[in-house]
């Protein structure tokens, strides 16, 4: 059988998987909830954000923490971008327009990022050591992208209960009507939102690009693996998105050193089919 | 009625006897741009009998890809004719989609939650297909094993493509009744009050989850068939070009072009998008890859927020009011 | 202060008030009163904004507001209390008051106002993170109040505070807008319980299918016909 040291290594891994797609997950539960718009280009708009911290790394030359930092502008005005171009138009639509307007979006993406940079995957050199703990052996980059993943969400999560516009933000989702009684702009909430979600990609994509290799088709990759966690943890609950995430980056992570890699996410994908059949609503869902 | 009968009626009369005109030397590619057009908008129609409904699938690439791959490798490794694999595939997506629309229909999964289940399950195909590479040969496609052999009914391999079209418009056709049939029948309406209020309608006596299942069922069995037809006429099949989301998007977006909610819709909306793909092919060569894609997905923007009604269906519904325009009266409900 | 002249408004194709006219003056409490489906809740939605007037003037102190956007027209000093309380339910009580006070004149007051709004009500500074969904129908009522005291209006809009009240309940709300009242804050109270809120009020008026039929000082109107026109329209 398989040296129990490995499977602890994969444990180890997928913690520190959990946490880049607990990012994912809640930068994508953060617009539904609020806005109930599921934006599939999500991770799409990540690996954009991968992009830029690339291009202004390898290009340009700037040092990678402030190409991190510009990745989360950057995904911030996406964000608005996204919202003032794309959603607010449709915002009264049927829900099967709202999907396919984000839906073309990814197509858009996806083909753009082709045409323009070809479908030459990219990484940066970054050379960190690995740390060897009690016999396993953990990346240091991985480490650095886990703890940052953790501080970010932490500061999501002040933002969200200590300042007035983060409370105003979960209000909104809660009666758009009463919080515009209170002298909020529920539009301009909605703006918020948006720009912070995207913001979230844009520190999911610094911390993810230091990781893998950038191509126009990342999104495919990770963008329906965030859905599912999504979906698992109950659209729009953060808190079981949180949790899902880490199930699904164990699963995947144990499954791969068990099995193979492609079959550690098969296995993940198939456990989300047989969760979806007995608990449609998630796991953690409120009403089954 | 009867004047658009004879209408369609000479127009079925002509696609029958078009393979019979010279072409001249372009003829091959002519073929295959026009058996490809009858194949993608069978599908497109099998899509949207559950699109039309508020059942919005992002991933039929899945019944698709499924279809396809159980009929090609049915033959392969187990050398059973396409007449029968092409069936057994079938029945093989439809199980699968009953197992998958089961929990979606008796608990009320609807709108961005079904959209994104659809997605995942459309990727879990594809990534199966790949992961299996052994059985499927990955992401490089797999081949129909022939024999070298150009035309063979056994396994539906014709040198003429035309013959090929007959299968292709057949198809097509087909695909136009079935939709014909459930647009005039109680499963119609059914669909609607569904659509509108699921509570209301179910409180009625309609059996909510039966329809819905009954629904995907049809639609996913028609796309396996046409996902069948396609590898059979290309004699190959890869995970992108017939699963995956960027098929599914694909699918969608040509009848979304085109009009959803229209019998033609997905047919216009088809021919559109592979008429651009093409153009786009000629014009650019390879210099510029992605271009098609790129002006796909901008146009599905643009049509989502201007024209949601998609090009044959803002025509048809701006006909409909003309001709039954009211004279006076109150004012619509805002 | 506030004044509303010929106001006509509706949802779509319905309108619900015709040529709407009324006074409230500073200080005053006043109340509007008719049967269900009068137009009393289109009024004080029209008034605040969230909906807007397809004809006549709404005025408060001065300026106009008719078609202004609600989150503005909160700014110029009237709070709406709205009809079903409206809270926030999975935020706390502490956190539906500190929306209250979003306005940026009204976070800089924002210690003072929480102090006086606990001071009223009690109850709620006992359990400042409970969830808002999960208080009585009473407490909920006074956090609505609470609410809408944080914004630090001149005006207050009250809809239907006693729906869905036990009669023990009604008695101590409109004790307690009776004691908002004494604080200084003028008050317009839209109620379907006549009795009780005239006995709070200094006038009324009665709004029947969206019309004003009748108005008066509360004590001449505290008689059989007025009350009975109010519940069954006659």
């Amino acid at each position: 059988m398989l040296d129990p040291i490995f499977i602890l290594e994969a444990v180890v891994n997928g913690i520190l998987l959990g946490g880049i797609l607990a990012l994912l997950a809640l930068g994508l539960n953060l617009i539904f909830g609020v806005i109930d718009i599921v934006w599939i280009a999500y991770v799409d708009l990540v690996t954009l954000c991968m992009y830029g911290v690339y291009f202004l790394v390898s290009l340009y030359g700037w040092p990678l923490w402030l190409a991190g930092l510009a990745g989360i502008g950057i995904g911030a005005l996406l964000g608005v971008l996204v919202h003032l171009l794309i959603i607010t138009p449709i915002l009264a639509s049927p829900p099967i327009n709202q999907l396919l307007a984000t839906g073309g979006l990814l197509f858009f993406i996806q083909s753009a990022a082709t045409l323009l940079w070809s479908t030459d995957h990219r990484s940066l050199r970054v050379s960190l050591p690995t740390l060897e703990v009690g016999g396993i052996f953990i990346s240091f980059t991985r480490l650095l992208a886990f703890g940052l993943a953790i501080l970010a969400m932490v500061a999501l999560y002040l933002f969200l209960t200590r300042t007035y516009t983060g409370t105003a933000i979960r209000a909104v989702s809660q009666d758009r009507e009463a919080i515009a009684l209170m002298g909020a702009r529920p539009q301009r909430l909605y703006l918020v939102t948006s720009a912070v979600g995207g913001a979230m990609a844009g520190v999911a994509g610094a911390l993810l690009i230091i990781q893998y290799a950038v191509h126009p088709y990342f999104g495919g990759a990770f963008g329906p693996l965030t859905f599912m966690i999504c979906v698992l943890g109950g659209l729009g609950n953060m808190v079981g998105a949180f949790a899902a995430a880490f199930i699904m980056a164990q699963v995947i992570s144990v499954g791969g050193v068990l099995v193979s890699t492609e079959m550690g996410y098969v296995i993940a994908f198939v456990i989300f089919i047989v969760l979806m059949f007995v608990r449609p609503g998630g796991i953690f869902a409120r009403r089954a | 009625m009867s004047g658009a009968r004879l209408l369609g009626l000479a127009g079925l009369v002509a696609l029958a006897l078009v393979p019979l005109l010279p072409l001249g030397p372009a003829q091959e590619y002519i073929w295959h741009v026009i058996i490809q057009i009858f194949l993608w908008s069978f599908v497109g129609n099998a899509w949207s009998l559950m699109g039309r409904f508020g059942l919005v699938s992002l991933g039929h690439g899945a019944f698709l890809g499924m279809g396809a791959y159980a009929t090609v490798l049915l033959w392969n490794f187990y050398g059973m004719t396409p007449w029968a694999g092409a069936g057994l595939a079938i029945l093989i997506t439809v199980a699968f989609a009953l197992v998958v629309a089961y929990p979606c229909s008796r608990f009320q999964v609807v709108g961005h939650y079904f959209g994104l289940v659809t997605l995942a399950v459309g990727e879990v195909i594809r990534l199966l297909i790949v992961a299996e590479r052994d059985w499927t040969g990955g992401s490089l496609g797999v081949t129909l094993t022939t024999g070298g052999t150009a035309s063979d009914w056994w396994t539906l391999q014709f040198a003429d493509k035309r013959v090929f079209y007959y299968v292709g418009l057949a198809a097509w056709l087909f695909g136009l009744w079935v939709w014909w049939r459930v647009d005039r029948s109680m499963a119609r309406s059914a669909m609607e009050a569904i659509g509108e209020d699921e509570t209301a309608a179910a409180s009625v006596g309609i059996r909510v989850a039966r329809f819905k299942m009954a629904i995907t069922a049809l639609s996913a069995g028609l796309t396996a068939l046409g996902g069948a037809l396609l590898a059979l006429y290309l004699a190959y099949a890869n995970p992108d070009s017939l699963a995956g989301i960027g098929v599914s998007l694909r699918i969608v977006f040509a009848v979304v072009l085109g009009g959803m909610y229209a019998l033609l819709g997905p047919f216009v909306g088809t021919a559109l998008t592979i008429a651009l793909s093409e153009y786009l092919r000629i014009y650019f060569g390879i210099k510029l890859i992605g271009i098609a894609e790129t002006i796909y997905g901008l146009l599905l923007i643009v049509f989502i927020i201007f024209l949601p009604a998609g090009i044959y269906g803002s025509i048809a519904q701006a006909v409909r009011r003309r001709l039954t325009r009211p004279s006076g009266g109150l004012p619509a409900r805002a | 202060m506030l004044e509303l002249h010929q106001v006509t408004a509706g949802y779509g194709a319905f309108t619900a008030l015709w040529d709407v006219s009324l006074r409230v003056a500073q200080g005053e409490a006043v109340a509007v009163v008719g049967p269900n489906g009068a137009g009393k809740t289109t009024l004080l939605r029209a008034i605040s904004g969230l909906i807007a007037p397809r004809a006549g003037r709404i005025a408060f102190e001065g300026a106009e507001l008719a078609g202004r956007p609600a989150y503005e027209i909160v700014a110029h000093g009237i709070a709406h209390v709205p009809e079903g309380r409206r809270l926030f339910p999975q935020l706390t009580v502490a956190e539906n008051l500190k929306m209250g006070a979003f306005l940026p004149s009204a976070r800089a007051h924002f210690r003072e106002s929480l102090e006086r709004v606990y001071a009223l009500f009690p109850v709620l500074a006992e359990r400042p993170t409970q969830r808002a969904g999960s208080l009585s129908g009473g407490e909920q009522q006074m956090l609505a109040v609470g609410r809408a005291l944080m914004s630090r209006p001149k005006l207050i809009l009250f809809d239907e505070p006693s729906m869905g009240l036990a009669p023990v309940m009604v008695l101590r709300l409109f004790d307690l807008i009776r004691r908002v009242r004494e604080e200084g804050y003028t008050i317009l109270v839209v109620e379907q319980n006549v009795r009780q809120v005239l006995k709070l009020v200094d006038r009324a008026y009665l709004l029947e299918v969206g019309r004003i039929k009748i108005e008066g000082r509360a004590a001449d109107l505290a008689e059989q016909d007025f009350i009975r026109q109010a519940y069954v329209g006659l």
